[in-house]
């Protein structure tokens, strides 16, 4: 009987989750049991492909890790034993709503819900909100804000789900530090593509595995110097006259006047006319360019204005002015790829020669697409040119402390060569570009947290000013991360690897009950692993923990789970509804925008529950506003009912979804809710894709017809065109203020130098924190960590498949360390930093930048954890390299302690630590270091066989 | 390859049994010529049950080796191209032979009796046994070149192969033969005993060629040439299959360099020096403890022996599967 | 043993070119089989010591080169349905045998007796006895995907092939010289692994290939240089000083 025409078998459409991309799967169930995961073809985000991990959904589903009821700790147990009672589902909401709504009574902010690699930031933030309390963020400032604020903030996108490389148009396309990433299928598919059609593919990475081993050229960088690669770039293109200058004239700020009068409160920021400018969050056009025919300042695109973007001038009024281009061109001055070269370990010679290989594709190799569009000067185009350069950067990137910067640098180099949201470059996706910075901003006084109301803001949000900040009138930070404070004023995702060290210091305040849904706080997304488990069980002189109440929601038995007081068991992604919404990262391309949905394959396992269920029920019992109604009761029946119903204001038509809206369907982005809503998506392969027309798919940042299109279907408030801030003024405003020279909010004395040296509105480079202040003769290496391809974080060690590939991790190192410090492949190895050490085995290779040491991500897993035996691979030979990572830098001088962050976003700066290596002669059992307590399998654990053989509909009887 | 201990039992059973066999017919003739003394039938039959133990031991060692012994009776099917289904025809059948010539030695059961008459005694029992002998040679052929025809395996892919297989297995069998000649047919002894030790000459130079053969392989096969990729550094790091796979399991020994070596002495000392010394003096001494001793520690060193033969192959799949990372 | 040539041979042509590595290959082999033709594919220690299991393709990755000059290369390895199948012959049941009609080298699991003896007559490690079934087990070329007449034409592929999302393995008929892998042997330089053992693989590989550019001097500096047009900037003013005012020569 041939395979699909069983009549046992049928087939369900649904959304992969084994990762956040996003993929698009076709699910074929025998006789209940899930026969065959595939790729969809139809899909726009995997096109039919399928990753290592997705097509091992298996085994996530029936995993012996799996969670089953709610489990409570038992008295006189400790956190960390993993000694739990199974309760029933009531029990356990009566516990969260006796305990929840005596603190929202209270003081809200002493509940905290931080949510880790969810797709539901939507929900969860919605929650937080209406329950009142700022201390809400999801894994963004762990995982990558460097990247999405050093974007956002300078060319109002960014890369992942907010755009990427056009790499079907593209010829030349650098990949900096880039292992895995979100698009894991999209970019794998439009690599061989570009490959295939003979695009040159650089990576830039000190090491050689995955994406960059396919690379044509390996360019071997030491990590957290791309700054200074950049810069240089940047330098020697400026230098000979390869940027586009066309580009920089009209869609940058390239051209305008900045104010060099030292003395005014003004100075550094850009000369306004004096024309009256609506006010709103978007940045008006009344700034002024300097024309070479007339030779006197005229208000930027001026009709037939021909701006210098160099020189210095003087305005009537004595002021000093000049073009923000010159100020960069003067910053790059002293960059040039010699002084790189002693930074980065790349040699001038290659530097330049990349450097002219940028810039002369992008000048000589322009496509010209026959599209017609017009810009918001009201100007038509018949073509939209590209310039075939194209980049992708993440956490290489995003995870140091000078990432942001670093970012900074690295959009600017992509504008110069005039290559954003055009053909070949980097383009957008829906909802991006938005206003630089968009308008979403968080309450900027403690006063917006009250006792049973609803946040007064957002709890995440994009400064654009002092002002914006969430801090009190004495400058201390209301959140318990510290974020939106003068410590990292643009951490727009918040600091969650701050939060537990935080809470149990009780800096700035001590909360009561935290809640994490979908994080491994207590292993892998955690630094300095060790003590962080030690703060979760360390308890007050009172006998009363430090963080009275911890609340886990997961759907496996994660190391996190053993430090639960209660433990909320999810379903899986093959079990829930889900929505990958608009208000989040949806699934748009560039060609417009696009969400999708999750539906159930198979019913829930055990008891478990989808949280977003628990969100809702505890909502409508705690009374927060949008899950009840008037008369208090219950407001939406569950999740698949709220994502119908909802929207965000009454009447608005902006639900979590944005397909077949309106009462039939017919709407998209904006209409009343479509009971069929649902359905209509399953019917579509569950997603929602509009296409723009191709004249609003490019130059969007200031393509009138796009941007009144999506001001039209609200996807902004402004139609205003958003130029490229090569200069910053939003920095710059916050570089005042430390100065002392604005009136507007003033960082507190002793953070007035941190914010004037990293608040430059030019990119600068400054050597990584960690290294700056530690001793760096004694720990000479950089230790980094990769994402392997078939394993995601701490999820798949319970994959009997995916783990059978990555059992345990080794430390890979040049053979000159080796033979330097007297060591052999395969030896133990003590990786040694100022924070504390790991033993490990180490292999030799010849793939990693000699002053590199790395190993893949989140392998290691503490004993018994995820259901494995005590022996497994995961806990005796693998190893985390989170235990030599610190979330605080060592006290400065002035016995400071800051979070080991990107001191302008707060971004944790994973790749910074500085370790050295050697032999371990001392060891006496062939294990890692440190080892932990075996954990308990949880309460009824599904069976963990010794041996599988898994067929579909038989296996389980 | 990863040795299995199935298979060494199999190969050394059936070669001594086969050894012994050779043995007994070879004295039957030479006693029929008149050259030595005649015996007893009870001899010859106990003989035959001795060959007939070992083979079925070597059966059933080898049923130790497959998925599924209960099908074993397939593996007849594809003998014209497989050395494993001729060995899997030709052991029953010499199975069946030395049964019949054990049979004809108990009944003694003579060709007179067909009508056919000739002055030797036992003819009919010769007949059959010259003809096992035959199929002797041929399992010994089966033997060595389900192991020999591998042409990859460039340790083994070599006539010497065959040869030593052979050898080994009638210097053991008239080792054997020898022990219980000197228990059961003392006229016997100088003929077995000189037999074997010319046979255990002759494979000392033939397996000591075979080790010298393959120290110096150059072989074929090379990183370059499994991949594809024309470089001279070329290391396999893999990135997979951390807790091992069959085909880390079954293409390689997994033994130290120093035990891998003290195999191949220990094999050299008990097949040969010892051995020999033993035989000598066991015949010397007429001793059948020491001639017991002798075979049994032959026996030893000849497990080492097909223990060394299988791990010392290189077998080039192993070219994919190095490195665990 | 000289086989006839059969009329089709189906294949994988693997692109090295562009194999980042990812293993999707080898998890959809995996799902893929374990509950199709092929029977289960078990896992042994699954949540144990050093877990191991049954799998028809593997990917290893090998380094070429020493720093900086390293490649790093992902090797994807399944069954290579030689031409030439050594394997096969050497089978005493005829549980392994080569299909006439396409090529595919196939075990028939009710004849096996799971002796291993092809899998030591396969010089590419290609063949796996499953621990538990205790029969021989490899790539199938997914026959019971590439005929189900009931998939859709453009899905009647093998799992790998579908699932690869780099598009590194091709799958078609390599005595066609119209197919797309004929075509892709012969243009990009396809090759077979072990030619030294005339073993004619089916699968074939293709090479890494490098694009590079170069640039020469005279396009760094051309008249349309937008430097150009800020030169001016720093001419100087008239009354600065100049040779004029000095002397008259
Ligand atoms: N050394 C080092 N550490 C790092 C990084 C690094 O590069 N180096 N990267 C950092 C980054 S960028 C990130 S994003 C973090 C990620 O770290 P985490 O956010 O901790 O992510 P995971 O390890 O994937 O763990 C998420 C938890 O979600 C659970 N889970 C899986 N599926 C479901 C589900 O459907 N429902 C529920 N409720 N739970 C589920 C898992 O069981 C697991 O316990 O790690 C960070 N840690
Ligand atoms: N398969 C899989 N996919 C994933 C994940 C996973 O766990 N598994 N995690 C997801 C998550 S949460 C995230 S945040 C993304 C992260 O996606 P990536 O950013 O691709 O992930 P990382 O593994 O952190 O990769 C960092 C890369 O940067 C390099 N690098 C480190 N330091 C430097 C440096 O200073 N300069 C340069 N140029 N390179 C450097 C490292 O060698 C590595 O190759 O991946 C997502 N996708
Ligand atoms: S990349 Fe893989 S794991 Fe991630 S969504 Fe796609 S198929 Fe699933
Ligand atoms: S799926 Fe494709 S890219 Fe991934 S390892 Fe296999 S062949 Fe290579
Ligand atoms: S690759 Fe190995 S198993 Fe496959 S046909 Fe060739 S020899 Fe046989
Ligand atoms: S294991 Fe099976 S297929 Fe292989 S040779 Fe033996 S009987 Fe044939
Ligand atoms: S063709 Fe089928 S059986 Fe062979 S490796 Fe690919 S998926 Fe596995
Ligand atoms: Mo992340």
């Amino acid at each position: 009987m041939s395979e699909t025409s069983s009549p046992k078998s049928e087939v369900k459409t649904t959304t992969c989750y084994m990762c956040a991309c996003r993929c698009g799967i076709k699910v074929t169930l025998r006789e209940g049991e899930i026969r065959y995961i595939e790729g969809n073809p139809a899909h726009p985000v995997n096109k039919g492909v399928l990753c290592a991990k997705g097509a091992s959904g298996i085994m996530k589903q029936y995993s012996p890790a799996r969670l089953t009821k709610p489990l409570l700790r038992k008295p006189n147990t400790d956190r960390g034993d993993a000694d739990f009672e199974e309760i029933s589902w009531e029990r356990a909401f009566d516990i969260m709503e006796e305990r929840l709504s005596n603190i929202r009574k209270t003081d809200p902010k002493k509940f905290a819900l931080f949510t880790g690699r969810d797709q539901m930031q939507a929900l969860t933030g919605l929650f937080a909100k209406n329950y009142g309390t700022p201390n809400y963020a999801a894994h963004g400032g762990f995982c990558s804000v460097n990247m999405a604020a050093g974007m956002i903030y300078t060319i109002g996108g960014s890369f992942w789900e907010f755009g990427g490389p056009d790499l079907e148009r593209s010829k030349l396309f650098i990949m900096i530090g880039t292992a895995e990433d979100h698009s894991s299928n999209p970019m794998k598919v439009a690599l061989s593509k570009f490959k295939r059609n003979g695009g040159r593919f650089i990576s830039i990475n000190p090491v050689r595995t995955g994406y960059s081993a396919i690379a044509d050229e390996w360019v071997p960088i030491k990590p957290g110097t791309d700054g200074a690669l950049m810069l240089a770039l940047i330098h020697e293109i400026i230098k000979l006259g390869l940027y586009d200058r066309e580009f920089l004239v009209q869609y940058t700020n390239s051209a305008q006047l900045v104010n060099l009068d030292e003395e005014s409160s003004e100075y550094g920021m850009f000369l306004r006319t004096e024309i009256p400018e609506e006010e709103g969050c978007f940045d008006p056009q009344n700034k002024l360019w300097w024309d070479r025919t007339s030779n006197r300042a005229v208000v930027t695109h001026t009709e037939d204005a021909d701006p210098r973007l160099m020189g210095e001038f003087t305005l009537d009024d004595g002021v000093n002015v000049k073009p923000a281009f010159q100020l960069l061109k003067e910053r790059v001055e002293d960059y040039t790829p010699e002084w790189a070269e002693g930074i980065t370990g790349i040699s001038a010679e290659d530097i330049r020669r990349i450097a002219h290989e940028m810039g002369v594709t992008a000048r000589d190799q322009k496509i010209e697409l026959p599209i017609s569009w017009t810009d918001t000067w009201g100007k038509e185009h018949d073509t939209v040119v590209g310039n075939p350069v194209s980049f992708h950067a993440m956490r290489g990137l995003a995870a140091h402390s000078n990432g942001f910067q670093a970012i900074r640098a690295l959009s600017i180099l992509m504008t110069i060569l005039g290559t954003i949201d055009r053909p070949g470059g980097f383009r957008h996706k829906a909802p991006f570009p938005r206003p630089i910075p968009p308008c979403a901003k968080t309450p900027n006084t403690p006063h917006a947290v009250q006792p049973n109301m609803p946040l007064d803001g957002m709890p995440l949000g994009f400064p654009a000013e002092p002002d914006d900040l969430f801090v009190g009138d004495d400058g201390k930070p209301v959140r318990i991360d510290k974020a939106f404070s003068w410590e990292h004023p643009l951490s727009a995702h918040g600091l969650m690897h701050n939060v537990i060290t935080n809470a149990w210091k009780g800096d700035p305040y001590p909360i009561d009950t935290l809640m994490i849904f979908m994080s491994n706080m207590a292993w892998n997304s955690t630094m300095n692993t060790q003590d962080v488990r030690k703060m979760l069980n360390d308890k007050n002189e009172d006998g009363e923990y430090k963080i009275p109440f911890l609340i886990v929601a997961d759907a496996f038995n994660s190391e996190t789970v053993a430090y639960a007081d209660l433990v909320l068991p999810d379903t899986t992604y093959l079990e829930r509804h889900d929505v990958m919404s608009m208000l989040d990262r949806p699934i748009s391309e560039f060609e417009g925008p696009a969400d999708s949905i999750r539906v159930p394959v198979v019913p829930p396992f055990g008891e478990c529950k989808p949280f977003q269920e628990v969100l809702i029920e505890l909502g409508s019992r705690l009374d927060l506003p949008v899950f009840v109604n008037k008369d208090g009761s219950k407001k939406y029946r569950d999740y698949p009912d709220f994502i119908t119903n909802y929207e965000t204001e009454p009447g608005s038509g902006i639900g979590f979804l944005a397909g077949w809206r309106g009462k039939g369907g017919e709407k998209f982005m904006r209409g009343e809710p479509n009971p069929n809503q649902w359905e209509m998506y399953a019917k579509n392969d569950c997603f929602y894709m509009h296409e723009l027309p191709k004249s609003y798919q490019y130059m969007r940042n200031w393509n009138q017809g796009y941007l009144n299109w999506s001001q039209k279907h609200r996807l902004m408030r402004y139609a205003e065109p958003i130029l490229i801030h090569v200069y910053s003024e939003v920095l710059q405003k916050f570089r005042l203020a430390a100065q002392g020279k604005t009136d507007s909010k003033q960082p507190p004395d002793h953070l007035r130098e941190r914010v004037d040296t990293y608040f430059d509105p030019l990119p600068f480079y400054y050597e990584p924190l960690e290294a700056q202040a530690i001793d760096k003769h004694k720990y000479p290496l950089n230790a980094i960590t990769q994402r392997p391809m078939a394993m995601y974080h701490a999820w798949d060690s319970q994959n009997a498949w995916l783990r059978q590939i990555h059992a345990h991790n080794y430390l890979y190192v040049s053979p000159q360390l080796g033979k330097k410090n007297s060591f052999e492949d395969g030896d133990w190895v003590w990786v040694e930093s100022v924070w504390g050490k790991v033993r490990c085995m180490c292999r030799f290779s010849e793939a990693v930048e000699p002053n590199t040491v790395w190993t893949w991500n989140a392998i290691g897993k503490a004993k018994g954890a995820w259901n494995l035996a005590s022996n497994a691979n995961e806990s005796n030979k693998g190893f985390l390299l989170n235990h030599v990572i610190s979330e605080e830098l060592p006290p400065n001088s002035k016995n400071e302690v800051f979070s080991n962050s990107d001191p302008v976003t707060g971004q944790a700066a994973w790749y910074d630590v500085r370790v050295r290596v050697y032999k371990a002669d001392d060891q006496t059992t062939p294990e890692t270091f440190p080892q932990f307590n075996a954990m308990q399998p949880q309460p009824n654990a599904p069976k963990r066989r010794n041996w599988l053989a898994y067929v579909a509909g038989k296996s389980r009887k | 390859m990863n040795p299995a201990f199935s298979v060494i039992f199999l190969t050394t059973l059936i070669g001594v049994g086969q050894g012994l066999f050779v043995a007994m017919v070879t004295g039957q003739s030479i006693s029929a010529l008149g050259f030595l003394p005649e015996q007893s039938n009870q001899y010859y039959v106990f003989g035959s049950i001795v060959v007939i133990g070992f083979l079925i031991a070597g059966l059933v060692a080898s049923f130790f080796h497959l998925g599924h012994p209960e099908r074993a009776w397939r593996a007849a099917a594809m003998w014209r191209t497989s050395w494993l289904s001729r060995e899997v025809i030709v052991l029953p059948l010499l199975m069946g032979a030395v049964f019949v010539y054990g049979l004809i030695n108990y009944s003694e059961w003579n060709l007179s009796e067909l009508g056919i008459t000739n002055g030797f005694k036992g003819d009919l029992a010769l007949i059959v046994g010259i003809a096992g002998v035959v199929i002797t040679f041929a399992l010994f052929i089966c033997t060595g070149m389900i192991y020999a025809c591998i042409k990859f395996l460039q340790e083994w892919s070599h006539p010497l192969t065959v040869i030593n297989f052979t050898l080994f297995g009638l210097c053991s069998g008239f080792l054997l033969a020898t022990l219980i000649a000197q228990y059961r047919a003392p006229d016997f002894v100088s003929l077995f005993g000189g037999c074997s030790l010319v046979f255990l000459l002759l494979v000392l130079i033939t397996r000591l060629w075979s080790l010298y053969r393959n120290s110096k392989i150059r072989h074929k096969s090379t990183l370059q040439s499994a991949i594809g990729i024309r470089h001279n550094k070329i290391q396999q790091k893999s990135q997979g299959f951390m807790g091992g796979s069959v085909n880390t399991r079954d293409f390689f020994h997994h033994v130290g360099p120093i035990f891998f070596k003290s195999i191949k002495w220990i094999f050299l000392l008990l097949v040969f020096p010892v051995a020999m010394a033993l035989l000598i003096s066991g015949m010397m001494q007429q001793s059948v403890v020491l001639l017991a001793i002798a075979f049994g520690l032959q026996y030893v060193g000849l497990l080492a022996e097909r223990w060394f033969f299988f791990a010392q192959a290189n077998h080039p799949q192993n070219l994919y599967y190095q490195t665990i990372s | 043993m000289d086989m006839k040539p059969s009329k089709k041979q189906l294949a994988l042509v693997i692109d090295l070119n562009v194999c980042v590595g990812c293993h999707a290959c080898v998890t959809s082999c995996k799902e893929w089989n374990t509950s199709g033709i092929s029977g289960y594919m078990s896992d042994d220690n699954p949540y144990g010591e050093d877990p191991t299991g049954n799998f028809f393709n593997r990917v290893q990755t090998f380094e070429v080169g020493e720093y900086p000059n390293t490649e790093t290369v992902h090797f994807p390895k399944s069954c290579l349905h030689c031409e030439e199948p050594p394997c096969v012959p050497v089978c005493p049941t005829g549980a392994s045998y080569k299909r006439e009609e396409d090529g595919i080298v196939l075990v028939d699991y009710d004849k096996c007796i799971g002796c291993r003896y092809c899998s030591w007559a396969c010089p590419y490690g290609a063949r796996e006895i499953d621990e538990h079934q205790k029969v021989m087990k490899k790539c199938t070329l997914c026959v019971d995907r590439i005929y189900d007449e009931e998939l859709p034409k453009e899905e009647r592929k093998p799992a790998c092939v579908m699932a690869c999302p780099t598009n590194a393995r091709l799958f078609g008929d390599v005595h066609d010289p119209d197919s797309n892998v004929s075509v892709a042997i012969r243009e990009e330089g396809g090759y077979a692994l072990m030619p030294e053992w005339n073993t004619k693989p089916a699968n074939h590989y293709l090479p890494r290939r490098r694009t590079q550019r170069s640039i020469n001097d005279d396009e760094l500096v051309r008249a349309d240089n937008p430097l150009n047009k800020e030169i001016e900037v720093s001419k100087p003013n008239f009354d600065e000083p100049s040779l004029d005012d000095s002397t008259s020569w």
